[in-house]
């Protein structure tokens, strides 16, 4: 809206101007099972890629400006587990984290919050039960409560999709995140399905149709795959922050390069 | 002026300042604590988590945290006499993030009275721009020892739906469609919208540059 005026695409020779506004977010996204990083990263010698908390150091060494760390393997059972790494990045990680991944409750979030995560988000659990996103606003308040929605367009519709994607249902996504704004999300992670795992960017018209009907921030997410692909998704995707994990953890796209490849389209990204 | 570091630099955390309260963070149910506990342990120094009214007189240094909503946390500090305590500490107070905005006159977040230690209201940000703000804006027109070694236009961590209007006891400014005060002082008390704790090297500086005051 406002800050769209500021983006000039056309005037890549003048010198950026000094930032004096709130910033584009890159936030990488690691997924976690048993409390140990899954998907395979390979972007700097680490001595234990598997290690969480060593990950989330370098990405908050390297620019991040937050970040998510899903739970895929989330279960009662290995919950402690789960809680200890929170307890650990929060300990030794200086930018704001979120975690994800099998949340369902106001004591699992409560314990989460106590262990140091800054942000919750919820998926399945709050279309099965959207109450839980006032429950969460009101005894944590918005700015800790994001909704992640999956969803995936079929024929010009886009449907929002439970568990990982893989159950449809026949609730559509604008309504959808009208209603959790309303219930008091803070911010929205949308990941469109069509998109992800394509490395062919992210879905813009849709994200744009988010920034424009709700007044809370959006994160995109499914389909980087280059540098250009975030400057879209900033200018005409309207997003506020731009969530990826594989071009970041097999180093394909560098957060500084990237970072100050936006810079020089004007967009505000904090360097 | 950079000032000296009186910081311990040891292995082990330490309770600083030797005899007397160290550092309290006052811990009345709102908001996530353990994150600025954790800062300043990185830091080197061991805070103490504490609704005690006693301990929290005898502190050498006091953090005033909050997150959430400022008529029920209002509530939770009338419950526990805090909000007759706080306006009366002498020693530095430093609020952070909806405990700067409780210092102030009032805030239309629940049309809340707050302690009017700072002679400001709290208003909330208009529909031209998303609410909550959320990310990294700069701090500038930066007038205090908190902001030692901490250039203008610095990056901060910042989330938050309402804001303190510029005032005479503004130390720091941010843009968000409008200028609002993103920090605070006025004699011993030190407010900051912003989350030094979240807020990389430079928000460790802030929370450095506090124990040295």
């Amino acid at each position: 809206m406002l800050l769209a005026v500021c983006y000039l695409r056309t005037a890549k020779s003048l010198e950026p101007k000094a930032i004096k506004m709130l910033t584009k977010r890159i936030v990488p996204c690691l997924d976690i099972k048993n409390g140990r990083t899954v998907k395979g990263v390979n972007f700097v010698n680490l001595i234990d890629a598997g290690d969480p908390v060593v990950l989330a150091k370098q990405y908050a060494e390297l620019g991040a400006d937050e970040l998510v760390f899903l739970d895929i393997a989330a279960t009662l059972e290995n919950r402690g587990t789960t809680l200890d790494m929170v307890l650990k990045v929060a300990e030794q990680v200086n930018i704001p984290f979120t975690v994800g991944g099998g949340i369902s409750s106001v004591e699992h979030v409560d314990a989460l919050l106590k262990c140091g995560a800054d942000k919750v988000s919820i998926n399945s659990s709050a279309v099965k039960r959207p109450e839980l996103v006032s429950e969460l606003a009101d005894k944590f308040g918005s700015q800790c409560v994001v909704v992640a929605i999956d969803a995936k367009q079929i024929d010009g519709e886009w449907f929002v999709h439970l568990a990982g994607g893989t159950i449809p249902t026949d609730i559509k996504l604008f309504d959808w995140a009208k209603e959790v704004e309303e219930r008091g999300a803070g911010e929205i992670l949308f990941t469109s399905m069509n998109h992800d795992g394509t490395k062919a960017g992210f879905a813009n018209e849709a994200l744009a149709h988010l920034s424009e009907l709700l007044n809370i921030p959006i994160i995109a997410s499914g389909g980087a795959g280059t540098i250009q692909h975030f400057a879209d998704t900033f200018i005409d995707g309207k997003s506020d922050a731009a969530l990826a994990a594989s071009v970041f953890h097999f180093g394909e796209i560098p957060i500084l390069e990237l970072k100050q490849a936006l810079k020089e389209q004007n967009i505000p990204v904090r360097l | 002026m950079i000032h000296k570091n009186k910081i311990h630099n040891s292995e082990q955390p330490s309770s600083f300042g030797g005899v007397g309260g160290g550092l309290v963070i006052i811990d009345y149910g709102a908001g996530n604590i353990k994150s600025i506990q954790f800062a300043f342990k990185r830091l080197g120094v061991d805070a103490v988590l504490s609704n005690n009214i006693d301990e929290i007189k005898a502190a050498d240094k006091v953090i005033f945290p909050g997150v959430g909503e400022a008529s029920s946390a209002m509530k939770m500090l009338q419950e526990s006499g805090l909000d007759k305590v706080i306006p009366t500490l002498a020693q530095p107070v430093l609020g952070i993030c909806l405990g700067m905005q409780l210092m102030c006159n009032s805030s239309e977040e629940g049309n809340t009275k707050g302690l009017g230690i700072f002679d400001v209201d709290v208003k909330k940000f208009s529909n031209a721009v998303k609410v909550p703000q959320m990310g990294w804006n700069v701090i500038y027109n930066l007038e205090s020892e908190l902001f030692a070694g901490i250039k203008e236009k610095e990056f901060m961590y910042l989330v938050h739906s309402f804001y303190a209007e510029e005032c005479a006891e503004s130390i720091a400014t941010t843009d968000y469609e409008i200028e609002y005060a993103s920090a605070l002082k006025k004699g011993n008390f030190y407010g900051v919208q912003f989350h030094p704790e979240k807020s990389s090297k430079s928000g460790e500086q802030i929370l450095k540059n506090f124990l040295n005051i």
